[in-house]
């Protein structure tokens, strides 16, 4: 970890119009299980239904879509990587350090908007909303440290991203089911499924993948794109110069 | 400046292609102490020696050191290196002064508020620090990023086209202080594609042309073999055929051609070619309408040193 490429990120993450761009979807959410809450009253079922689709399904991989490529694709699009990489630094702790600071906004931008709505829709019942948050949190780790990795791979890191995110996971995952275990989405619903315990049964909250299955590919995947993103940033080559 | 072994970049047979393109072909030099430029027209290939030196790039064939430590995936060559890129993206939400302190503490400096300071001084940007790094002319963008490769005290120098932009007393400052740096006994190196940026600060030149090293070695011995060249002009006047023959008899042309409306002459003394021109107009009583040279290009007069 390195205070001043963390400094350096968080500027450019929540920089002016950015950080009104990652405020959006969070509202988006609030708003909705405020208006839900509204009209049809606190009920779980509720929470497991938007919370699943809107937040897990929708929410997370797309705000880390923006925070995992935008913690450091600008920078290697325009050329101000070069202020970081001529520098006796090790290229690990830079991608380590990018990584964190881009888990802490999917955390606040995502996980906590997660919980919030959570609370809102079935309070603690059935520990939906933590159960939910904590799945939020655990697969916008995952999801951060893969589209890192697109950033430092591709130019093309949104696009590819987004044909991941929405279309693997979102149209493929959900009617093939054998696509459905290589999907961060499923994972981390079995974390959820874990953490709401018995009632998760009766609220309708599945996953593809069992527990052991789930915590082992969400970390291979997390541990294998971070040490994958560093080895390439130590050979990354910055065109455009000549 | 940095202690240890003393600095010199050297490259040994080094090439470095992309796919079918080479864009460095078996280049031998070596760098040392003193402000050297990095000459060649626009595509020679100077970009990427640079990349090469900086350890940005990993040689296709060859080797590049600096001081016997190999520069690629060596992170620990940027406690000697400074590195001004040509691109001009910053952070452009952060003040110079953040940025350079940034820098300071990238490096890990004992004091970086200090060495920041002292970097901003050095370039003249004081007055400006607070200031964010969007609002910053081209010149004073430029000036920042020299504080940036300037704040750890580096004893190598390396700067890819750093006048780009700069107004003529920005440049002159510029100049000056890189003189400075090569007279601290740092390796200077400093690439630009305009002869007379080199010619007044740069001892020692290597030329690039296409990828090849062209020449290499005391500026003024350069400059002469490039003035000493044959010198291509073209000639428009009231009687071109006159002409060729008054031209062709002197010694100070090679061949003489006449082209459809144009008169076409190889000069190879081109003192004397200059100064009988006119008197063979005047005594032959020839209108001269134009006289322009046809190869005054860089790329011309760099193909010549490759030729040579």
């Amino acid at each position: 970890m390195n205070a001043t490429v963390a400094r350096l990120t968080w500027r450019s993450l929540l920089g002016r119009r950015r950080a009104i761009l990652l405020m959006v979807l969070p509202a988006v959410l609030i708003v909705l299980a405020l208006v839900i809450r509204g009209v049809e009253g606190r009920d779980p079922s509720y929470g497991v239904d938007l919370l699943g689709r809107f937040s897990l399904g929708f929410l997370v991989p797309l705000l880390c879509l923006i925070v995992g490529t935008g913690a450091i694709g600008p920078e290697i699009d325009d050329g101000s990587i070069i202020y970081l990489l001529a520098k006796p630094l090790s290229r690990y702790s830079i991608v380590v350090t990018k990584l964190v600071v881009a888990i802490g906004v999917a955390t606040a931008f995502a996980a906590l908007p997660t919980l919030i709505a959570g609370l809102i829709l079935s309070g603690t019942t059935a520990n939906v909303a933590v159960g939910y948050a904590v799945g939020a949190l655990v697969a916008g780790i995952a999801y951060s440290a893969l589209f890192l990795l697109l950033a430092i791979l591709t130019r093309n890191a949104v696009v590819a991203g987004l044909l991941y995110a929405l279309i693997w996971e979102g149209v493929v995952g959900g009617y093939v089911p054998g696509a459905q275990t290589l999907s961060v989405q499923q994972w981390s619903l079995a974390i959820t499924k874990k953490v709401v315990g018995a009632p998760a049964k009766g609220l309708d909250v599945t996953s593809a993948v069992g527990l052991p299955t789930g915590i082992v590919l969400l970390l291979v995947l997390a541990v294998a794109a971070t040490v994958y993103a560093g080895y390439r940033l130590r050979s990354i080559r910055l065109t455009g110069d000549e | 400046m940095t202690s240890g072994t003393p600095a010199s970049i050297r490259l040994d047979q080094v090439s470095r292609w992309y796919g079918n393109v080479v864009a460095v072909n078996d280049v031998t030099m070596e760098i040392g102490p003193g402000v050297t430029g990095l000459l060649g027209p626009n595509g020679a290939g100077k970009s990427t020696l640079i990349h090469l030196m900086s350890g940005f790039l990993a040689p296709s064939s060859g080797t590049v050191t600096l001081g016997g430590e190999p520069t690629w995936h060596n992170e620990q060559i940027y406690r000697r290196i400074g590195l001004v890129p040509e691109r001009e993206a910053m952070y452009d939400g952060v003040t110079g002064w953040d940025f350079v302190v940034y820098n300071a503490q990238l490096h890990n400096l004992r004091d970086a508020r200090a060495a920041a300071r002292k970097a901003i001084e050095t370039v003249e940007m004081t007055d400006a620090r607070n200031r964010d790094i969007g609002t910053y002319s081209k010149g004073m963008k430029q000036r920042i990023k020299m504080a940036t490769a300037l704040v750890h005290d580096p004893d190598v120098l390396l700067l890819d086209e750093p006048f780009n932009g700069m107004d003529p007393r920005q440049r002159l400052q510029l100049m000056d202080l890189l003189h400075e740096l090569g007279r601290q006994g740092r390796v200077v190196l400093f690439s630009s594609h305009i002869l007379e940026e080199v010619e007044q600060i740069a001892g020692g030149i290597e030329v690039m042309v296409a990828g090849r090293h062209a020449a290499s070695g005391d500026f003024r011995e350069i400059r002469r073999l490039m003035t000493e060249r044959p010198h291509q002009y073209t000639i428009r006047s009231s009687d071109d055929r006159v002409l060729a023959a008054a031209l062709i008899a002197d010694g100070s042309t090679s061949g003489v051609e006449l082209a459809s409306g144009v008169l076409n002459v190889q000069a190879t003394d081109y003192a004397r070619f200059c100064h009988r021109l006119p008197v063979f107009a005047q005594q032959h009583g020839v209108r001269l309408f134009e006289v322009s040279p046809a190869d005054e290009s860089l790329e011309k007069v760099f193909s010549y040193l490759v030729a040579r």
